[in-house]
């Protein structure tokens, strides 16, 4: 039984963590919370890219450090724990996973170098507005190579390069490569529940578009790209609850009250105690998922579907249970505790709703139970 | 990151299976055939089967070969377990004992007494059960109450134990008694190791709210013990049970009750309004949030046998088993008899769906949420070893034991 990083494994996530501990303290996340015009913080995400993590799970031959996704898992994990303002699930767990899916070797050769490098950022664009992402909510068309349609919201939308947009051509659902930059496309930054992690409108009026994948697989695509993703933002939900449980405990045990510190009652105690195992029980379903996407199981799609459950419920109790622990300060702005509360909302949104992934688990949970 | 044995597990492995194959077969059929738990014939296939694991070093495999065991390591008796449970062999009935009773026997007895009970033990002849619970101390057992007074060579023990497992077959037990009530409670206590045959030990079985009796209250009226049957000093018997706790705690354990293949097919068929319960929504999100828990709880016992692999101590991870495997059952008994509508409220095996399962777990789920732990010690446990916060204030500490409020 070998069900945990190995040392290797382990020695990367903990050089991961010196490094952000130095390099993405709170204060760099509220340089970009607290600034209306600010979507990202660059200089990290340059630092990020030197350290070669945004091609962790890229092959050698796309210019990436080809190690394996337990490793991008672990780099993720020590993101979520740091709430880091950059866009690397967009452009790492969401268009780097979506090319090396369904890309052709002309769009690998092209992009993924460049993501490993840290020159593009990408974004992924299915939602047009409230409610779950289907194939009948999709209206955006692509005629004759040109996309229409507006896509909202749009994590780093505003600051993306590329996006993969999610838009029917010939009436089936297919996934387009975009430049952003390119003409025929407006993009408005939006006010966010997680104002580290920007949004955006796109609008698209005749944008070139360059369809992955096959025509009319878009659906089953976005699919299998969001399994990957959701088992990778499960690692930064479960490095995100760690470090809240973290926080309510060191608040827990220096804040005095009737006499003697909180963290010897039993309503705190207890508290703690429920965080704890709802963040092993969403440890070891991401430690599954990350087995099944490195191993390309097809048990992915039930891996995938529970990891995201279960560190989508760890994250929201921790940063709420978090926030309670502190009482009055954890309420205020200069108190960290809303960084993850407001994180927790970003990162169980932005692949779906966990109601989304329930359903989901359970269609996958009755196909198997049927063979 | 894999689920594969090192080579040397799988070795093991084979090896097991391979012994497993010729020893189990013809005992599996014996022990088949409507064997009931705690019948005579269950319990005469249960100890020729041990004895049979204890001559080939399969029982106990991680106790030195000098005491009958095995010599091996603990991921060798998690992956025996494993194929133990799949050749359908595996009997409670000595987990109590040798998880617990015969190691504190060991740990503190004299030479001459190790030598008298740990082989009997360890080759099934003889059963141990522990006598710490009382009416008056269930999650508080350093309140213990059965009251010890030396007279000569002897001891003489009045009181009553409660909530004890397989006292009705058991040959001995170890047993935690006041000696002096004195002093503060945790000093004046001492620990003994009793024969139950002894005149003056009553075992009368509990008739629990689920309509079984598996426990037992254990009465003890003037019963005589030698001195030499004390483990420990006199006044460190909380000392001692604190060896026999721990050794509980090494234990990795499993969970019982249905899975969610079950409920899955109990609920295809079940109707539910416009269709079947299965194509409820609000049930598939129910489905989901157990399945997520269940598989957690599994995964989460990888890790701990992957430590153990690794010849590491398991992380503290393994202490939220309980808590969640109970309360999961409770609730999910309540959900599908709660699919079943006004005909869940049936309790009768001829009638309701799974021969009424879901209802028998029901009524078996509080005391699975009280055995062994509260839920509310379980969180003491995690908050305090665990997460390292401060433990209870006490008011009970430096106060005589017999001046201690008793509410009675």
């Amino acid at each position: 039984m070998n069900f945990d990083y190995s040392d290797d494994q382990k020695f990367l996530k903990n050089e991961a963590r010196k490094f952000l501990e130095a390099n993405c303290g709170p204060a760099v996340v509220r340089g970009v919370m607290d600034n209306a015009d600010r979507s990202y913080d660059e200089g990290l995400w340059k630092a990020v890219a030197a350290q070669g993590w945004l091609g962790a799970a890229i092959p050698e031959d796309f210019g990436g450090l080809g190690l394996g996704h337990v490793e991008l898992c672990a780099i993720a994990e020590e993101l979520g724990r740091v709430v880091a303002p950059i866009p690397f699930a967009s452009t790492v767990y969401f268009l780097a996973e979506a090319l090396l899916l369904a890309g052709d070797d002309k769009q690998k050769g092209e992009l993924l170098p460049k993501i490993a490098a840290g020159e593009l950022i990408g974004a992924f664009a299915t939602s047009e507005g409230p409610g779950p992402v289907t194939p009948a909510s999709v209206k955006a068309k692509v005629e004759g190579g040109k996309l229409t349609g507006v896509k909202i919201p749009v994590t780093d939308g505003d600051i993306a390069d590329v996006a993969l947009v999610l838009a029917n051509e010939g009436g089936k659902p297919g996934l387009f490569l975009v430049d952003l930059k390119g003409a025929g496309v407006q993009s408005e930054t939006l006010k966010t529940l997680d104002p580290a992690r920007g949004a955006a409108r796109l609008t698209f009026s005749g944008a070139s578009a360059t369809r992955v994948g096959a025509a009319g697989e878009g659906f089953a695509l976005v699919e299998q790209v969001m399994d990957r993703a959701a088992v990778l933002l499960a690692f930064e939900q479960v490095g995100g609850a760690d470090r809240c449980l973290e926080m309510a405990k060191a608040y827990a045990l220096e804040r005095y009250a009737f006499g003697r510190v909180i963290a010897g009652y039993q309503a705190i105690k207890h508290k703690l105690a429920d965080i704890y195992v709802k963040n092993e029980v969403a440890r070891s379903n991401a430690y599954y998922g990350a087995w099944a996407l490195n191993t390309g199981a097809a048990e992915l799609p039930i891996a995938a579907s529970a990891a995201r459950v279960a560190a989508s419920e760890a994250f929201w109790f921790a940063a709420k249970e978090n926030i309670q622990t502190h009482g009055g300060m954890g309420f205020t702005w200069d108190v960290d505790c809303h960084l993850y509360y407001r994180r927790s909302r970003q990162l169980s949104l932005v692949a779906g709703a966990p109601k989304v992934w329930k359903e989901r688990l359970v269609q996958q949970l009755e196909r198997r139970n049927a063979a | 990151m894999d689920f594969n044995d090192s080579p040397e597990e799988a070795a093991y492995r084979a090896q097991a299976k391979a012994w497993l194959e010729a020893n189990a077969a013809d005992h599996a059929a014996r022990s088949a055939g409507g064997r009931r738990p705690n019948t005579d014939d269950h319990m005469a296939a249960a100890k020729s089967w041990q004895a049979r694991k204890a001559e080939a070093g399969y029982a106990c495999i991680t106790w030195p070969k000098a005491w009958g065991g095995g010599g091996g390591s603990p991921i060798q008796q998690v992956i025996f377990n494993q194929e133990e449970g799949k050749a359908g062999v595996n009997y409670g009935y000595f987990t109590i004992g040798l998880g617990m009773c015969v190691p504190t026997v060991m740990a503190f007895a004299d030479d001459e007494t190790k030598q008298r009970f740990v082989g009997p033990a360890v080759r099934g002849e003889e059963i141990w059960c522990q006598l710490f619970s009382e009416p008056a101390g269930g999650s508080d057992v350093a309140a213990a109450r059965t009251r010890a007074v030396r007279d000569g060579d002897d001891w003489v023990i009045n009181g009553q134990k409660v909530w004890t497992t397989g006292a009705q077959y058991s040959d001995y037990g170890i047993v935690l008694v006041r000696t002096d009530p004195d002093t503060p409670k945790h000093k004046g206590l001492t620990m003994f190791w009793i024969d139950m045959k002894s005149p003056g030990v009553e075992v009368r079985p509990i008739y629990q709210m689920s309509g079984g009796s598996e426990f037992n209250e254990v009465y003890f009226t003037d019963v005589r013990v030698k001195d030499s049957q004390r483990l420990g000093e006199p006044g460190q018997g909380w000392q001692v049970a604190l060896v026999t706790l721990m050794n509980e705690r090494l234990a990795v354990g499993g969970s019982a009750g249905p899975n969610y293949a079950e409920i899955m097919n109990l609920a295809r068929d079940l109707p539910a309004g416009n269709g079947p319960a299965l194509s409820d929504a609000s049930f598939r999100e129910k489905l989901a949030d157990w399945y997520v828990q269940a598989e957690g709880l599994k995964l989460t016992r990888f890790r701990t046998m992957t430590a153990l692999s690794r010849g590491q101590t398991p992380g503290p991870e393994s202490s939220i088993g309980k808590i969640i495997s109970a309360n999961q059952l409770q609730d999910l008994s309540n959900l599908a008899v709660e699919m079943e509508d006004q005909y869940g409220i049936i309790n009768d095996p001829a009638l309701a769906p799974m021969e009424a399962a879901f209802q028998q777990s029901l009524m078996w789920a509080p005391g699975l949420r009280i055995a062994g732990g509260t839920d509310e010690i379980l969180k003491n446990i995690i908050a305090e070893r665990v997460l390292g916060l401060p433990g209870e204030v006490r008011v009970d500490k430096d106060v005589p034991f017999k001046d201690m409020p008793t509410g009675r």
